[in-house]
């Protein structure tokens, strides 16, 4: 299956970001992909704000599934929510529950004046009323299939996809 | 049937908490690590995340405690828990109930974890290999045999302020004979890839063959404490004394408690933990409890973290 170039989508959704300047964005990744995504994001679009950083292992509503994550990353949010305009980053949107929970953790912080959503790939599937405000490409994937964000050493960015199950 | 690490389900995760004896240096990391996150989530303006939103944690403490019950108690409400305090001392048991039959009828109450502190060693095992296994147990102390949340709060404290438990000499000082809590020490340090485990106390206060545990055993504070990099001192029980092990408290304090003089013996950026309650004057001077390398109450702050951690990851482990 032929992949969307990868640096290209990025660099679309960089350029649609840039173009919407007028609110001044707090922007927030989510582990582990967004978080990456927003990094570069952060240093881009050369954003004033700090950078935070969403984990959302203890507000996922599979946890009695598939239990905790063996390695949880703290959540890092080095700014005042109240009142802000946070722009949440992530790199796949598919059935929406990851950002139901990142609004959830979010609002455990304080309460934002607003949050919008940026997504790399928007792969269809949703099970929730959520969409992206930013988005880098839609793209239909085989439902059994699973994709993930890859970075490199020198900080590029690639797509993985892979059979559920059975990682690689 | 291969006989299996009891606190582990066939996966080799961690169903239970009875003891760190025996467990992998992975799943004592996994503890850690995740509490990492926890002590985020503490310093909050909302101390609170909804990961078992919906269950019900039973704290059963057939001994007097305070502080760890409380901690338990916080650690649970911080992940959203119910949480239903039980002083068994004083109700059922005291009206002749078993300890299983106190249990299966609080699992008929839909109870989804117990936290148990009892006087007998064994107490959580025996609940443990007689509970559904949906049911997790937490050991919160039983008799003088283990202490695991303590010593997991003890080794986060360690990390936090030293980072590499490879390069460090350890000493656990006081009363190790009657101590559960530094037995779940010396298995977690040694487990961990501490290189030097020491023990510091008098003959009397041993437990027989200790160096079995791969402890190097002193007598003698100035010796023990020459270039030791963290401080872990006991409390001296006198519940749990039965015959003369000292002659008196003003004696201890003279040999073995820990004043501004003794802790010069050590390196001088170490660290002095206590699991409380303490004794001033008798195992610790105030002015070191009070002092700058003190980090006993860090310790009681970490220690919801690190509860937090192990009851969201048993929760997360299904039999």
């Amino acid at each position: 299956m032929q992949l969307p170039d990868t640096e290209a989508v990025y660099k679309n959704l960089a350029a649609k970001i840039q173009a919407d300047r007028g609110k001044d964005f707090a922007l927030v990744g989510i582990r582990t992909g967004g978080a990456w995504l927003a990094e570069r994001l952060h240093r881009e679009l050369a954003n004033s704000r700090p950078l935070g950083l969403l984990s959302t292992s203890f507000y996922r509503d599979d946890f009695d599934k598939i239990g905790l994550h063996a390695q949880v990353k703290p959540s890092e949010i080095p700014f005042e929510v109240n009142g802000a305009h946070i722009l949440l980053v992530d790199d796949v949107l598919n059935t929406g529950r990851t950002v139901r929970a990142a609004i959830n953790e979010l609002f455990d912080y304080g309460r934002p004046a607003s949050i919008s959503l940026a997504v790399l790939v928007d792969r269809g599937g949703r099970e929730l009323p959520i969409m992206a405000q930013y988005l880098g490409i839609a793209f239909e994937f085989p439902d059994e299939k699973m994709l993930e964000l890859k970075q490199d050493a020198d900080g590029k960015f690639s797509f993985n996809l892979y059979r559920k199950n059975s990682p690689e | 049937m291969i006989n299996r690490n009891p606190q582990l389900n066939e996966h080799g995760e961690l169903q239970h908490l009875l003891t760190t004896e025996g467990l992998p240096s992975a799943i004592l990391l996994q503890i850690l690590d995740t509490a990492e996150s926890f002590v985020g989530v503490t310093e909050r303006d909302v101390k609170k995340v909804p990961l078992l939103r919906g269950k019900s944690i039973f704290n059963l403490f057939f001994e007097p405690s305070t502080r760890t019950r409380t901690t338990f108690e916080i650690a649970a409400k911080r992940l959203s828990a119910d949480v239903i305090n039980l002083n068994v001392a004083v109700s059922a048991q005291s009206k002749g109930e078993t300890l299983l039959d106190t249990v299966n009828n609080l699992s008929a109450m839909n109870a989804d974890m117990f936290v148990v502190r009892h006087a007998q060693s064994g107490a959580a095992h025996l609940i443990a290999k007689h509970v559904r296994s949906d049911i997790h147990v937490i050991n919160a102390g039983d008799g003088s045999h283990a202490h695991p949340t303590q010593a997991l709060l003890d080794m986060f404290t360690i990390r936090r302020y030293k980072q590499d438990f490879r390069k460090l000499r350890v000493a656990i000082i006081g009363d190790i004979l009657h101590s559960r809590v530094a037995r779940s020490q010396i298995h977690a340090l040694t487990t961990l890839g501490v290189p030097e485990v020491r023990v510091i106390a008098p003959k009397t206060l041993l437990p027989k063959m200790v160096e079995r545990l791969g402890v190097h055993v002193y007598h003698d504070m100035a010796k023990g404490l020459e270039g030791v990099d963290v401080l872990m001192m006991l409390r001296l029980q006198n519940e749990r004394m039965r015959g003369a092990n000292l002659p008196s408290q003003e004696e201890y304090f003279k040999y073995y408690g820990l004043t501004p003089e003794k802790l010069a013996f050590a390196r001088h950026d170490a660290i002095v933990m206590h699991p409380g309650p303490m004794n001033r004057g008798v195992e610790i001077d105030s002015a070191v409890a009070d002092g700058k390398q003190s980090v006993i109450l860090p310790q009681v702050t970490f220690g919801i973290a690190v509860r937090m951690a192990v009851m969201s990851i048993l929760t997360g482990n299904q039999a």
